[in-house]
């Protein structure tokens, strides 16, 4: 067992097939203790069926998987003592107040009645929830249940703590309250394992992601890596004079072999997707040309850029 | 590492909810008993909640009763009143095997709710959820029993058999009730909404309530009418009860009760609890 125990998280081939489709086909993972971690692909992609194999709640058809050392078939019960788990859809009981659920939990994990009770009132109060306490959960907001949810989550502390798509639909406000609570939990040495089809979401909080599509892994590593291994940001170029904009566009684009594109800056231009070699030649360029560059940026590539470059479709396509 | 989490210092959640996990440490994990009475509460904390889930638990056995009673009352038996003597007993059975099918549709309702994951990701006693759902289920089979003994006794109902007589046919129709509900368990894992479950179950509680001597004793019907009153198990419970009720059942007519309730579970208990957890 002493090859798993620096990982929270390793997996093996791990597959999982519905009727013809193979939904998750053959995953090997490492996710390191103590960080979050994200799951990132379309709708679709099969991380969410990862996820449920990894808390036990789907079998695999092939490979394995062990979660804190236990393999999630053998050991399932081992494994549910460690992790929590927050759902796609609220895992709470619409028809139950928020006090409610919280006490249920706490009394299914062991807590006396009375224990069960103070643990929910204190996590009530944690997850700025107090006011609503008494409420059935079916009244909540999205980011009220959410934070319910999250709070339903760690009536015991878990040593990890799945999450799937913790902000979907969530408006921006309420995505923050989220973000900050999850940043908390691997602050406080809770694994986070989290799946999103937002690249931002993932960008803003996991140290590393897994690029899953069509069941397969395409790609692993921090998100700086995964930006840095399609090596094409944006040149982002401001000039002194903005009477000079489009002989410079024509210089950029000729030298770069690539669209510019004109910003509401009206003396700026940016050029994505633009190699860093050439982009140092087409500055040479500008200032040859008596065209003085003001101030300039070689952006990395977005995640959605990485995307698109690792899987050759957008993020969205098998949403539409 | 390339990215350390963002220290969570200023915003509002930060704090407390370190302070939460600091202080989230494990008990001893209950047992299977306990887990099982927790989830009985829930199933009283929804009954609390959503009240209107008992209308069927308490309309029908006082429209059944009153409706039975006055409509064939005269009919069969000269009067309403001389009637109910030998339907209440009937009608008692009816009303609680007609409230089992909630059973499956609840459960069908909550498997495909996201808190049922939560509680399959729990390490708790697998079955937990269903058997705690069984016993408050036992409660609204109570509850209607109540309902049509009182309104039985309101309407001219007299059992010889007194208090006694009475909570035995009682205990023998709920034990029946919880093992016939575990065909709906089982159900409510195979069909995929609550709505085929109704539909299901109409067509196995219609004829397994009417062709029994709940309305009317079977010597009237046709042969092969009478055969199949006689081998229908409900037909042998309502037969006890009526005579627990009267003061006069025997134990082999209570045992012959309990046995059938055994064979029921013991064929879909283990094919409901397999079904679960292979799910």
């Amino acid at each position: 067992m002493n090859s798993y125990s620096d990982f929270a998280v390793e997996t093996i081939g791990l597959t999982k097939v519905f009727g013809a489709t193979r939904a998750v086909d053959g995953i090997d993972l490492s996710v390191p203790s103590g960080l979050v971690y994200g799951f990132l692909g379309p709708n679709g992609a099969g991380k969410t069926t990862t996820l449920r194999m990894l808390a036990t709640l789907l079998r695999p058809d092939g490979g394995s998987a062990r979660v804190l050392g236990h393999d999630v078939v053998a050991q399932a019960d081992a494994v549910r003592a460690r992790v929590g788990l927050t759902g796609q859809f609220a895992s709470v009981d619409e028809d139950l107040t928020g006090a409610e659920n919280l006490v249920l939990l706490g009394r299914l994990l062991g807590h006396s009645s009375r224990h069960a009770r103070l643990r929910a009132v204190e996590l009530l109060d944690a997850f700025d929830l107090a006011d609503s306490a008494g409420r059935q959960v079916k009244t909540y907001s999205g980011g009220m249940r959410r934070r319910l949810d999250l709070a339903a989550s760690i009536v015991v502390t878990p040593e990890l703590i799945f999450l799937d798509e913790p902000t979907t639909g969530l408006d921006p406000h309420s995505r923050n309250q989220v973000w900050d609570i999850i940043r908390t939990l691997a602050w406080e040495g809770t694994t986070v394992l989290l799946t999103t089809q937002y690249l931002e979401e993932a960008d803003q909080l996991a140290a590393r992601i897994a690029v899953i599509d069509r069941g397969t892994l395409i790609a692993e590593g921090t998100p700086g890596e995964l930006k840095t291994s399609t090596g094409r940001g944006a040149l982002q170029v401001r000039l002194h004079n903005p009477d000079q904009r489009a002989e410079a566009a024509r210089t950029l684009s000729r030298v770069l072999e690539l669209p510019v594109h004109l910003d509401l800056d009206p003396a700026q231009l940016t050029t994505p997707g633009a190699d860093p070699e050439r982009a140092t030649l087409a500055l040479a360029e500008l200032t040859r040309a008596g065209l003085p560059v003001a101030t300039f940026a070689l952006g990395q590539p977005s995640l959605d850029e990485v995307f698109l470059a690792l899987t050759g479709h957008p993020t969205q396509e098998e949403a539409a | 590492m390339t990215l350390t989490p963002t220290a969570p210092a200023g915003p509002a959640p930060g704090a407390s909810v370190r302070a939460a996990l600091a202080t989230g440490a494990r008990p001893p994990a209950p047992g299977s008993l306990s887990t099982s009475l927790t989830f009985a509460w829930r199933a009283l904390l929804k009954i609390r909640h959503v009240p209107e889930q008992l209308s069927d638990v308490i309309a029908v056995p006082i429209i059944f009763t009153l409706m039975f009673t006055y409509l064939f009352g005269g009919a069969l038996d000269g009067s309403p009143r001389a009637y109910l003597q030998f339907l209440l007993p009937g009608t008692l059975v009816m009303a609680v095997l007609l409230a089992t099918v909630y059973t499956g549709v609840n459960l069908n309702t909550d498997l495909g709710k996201g808190v049922f994951d939560r509680f399959r990701a729990l390490p708790i006693w697998r079955p937990a959820p269903i058997a705690g759902a069984l016993i408050g289920d036992a409660l609204r089979y109570l509850l209607a029993c109540a309902l049509v003994l009182a309104l039985g006794l309101l309407l001219g109902f007299r059992p010889h058999g007194g208090a006694l007589g009475v909570l035995l046919a009682v205990a023998l129709v709920v034990v029946f009730a919880l093992a016939l509900s575990w065909v709906f368990t089982l159900l409510g894992l195979l069909l995929r909404s609550p709505n085929a479950i109704m539909s299901v179950a109409m067509v196995v509680l219609f004829p397994l309530t009417l062709a029994s001597n709940i309305l009317v004793e079977p010597d009237t019907m046709p042969g092969w009418l009478h055969t199949v009153v006689d081998a229908n198990p409900v037909t042998h419970l309502v037969t006890t009860a009526r005579a627990a009720m009267a003061g006069s059942a025997t134990a082999g007519q209570i045992t012959a009760v309990l046995l059938a309730s055994a064979v029921i579970a013991a064929v879909f208990a283990p094919l409901t609890v397999r079904l679960y957890n292979a799910k």
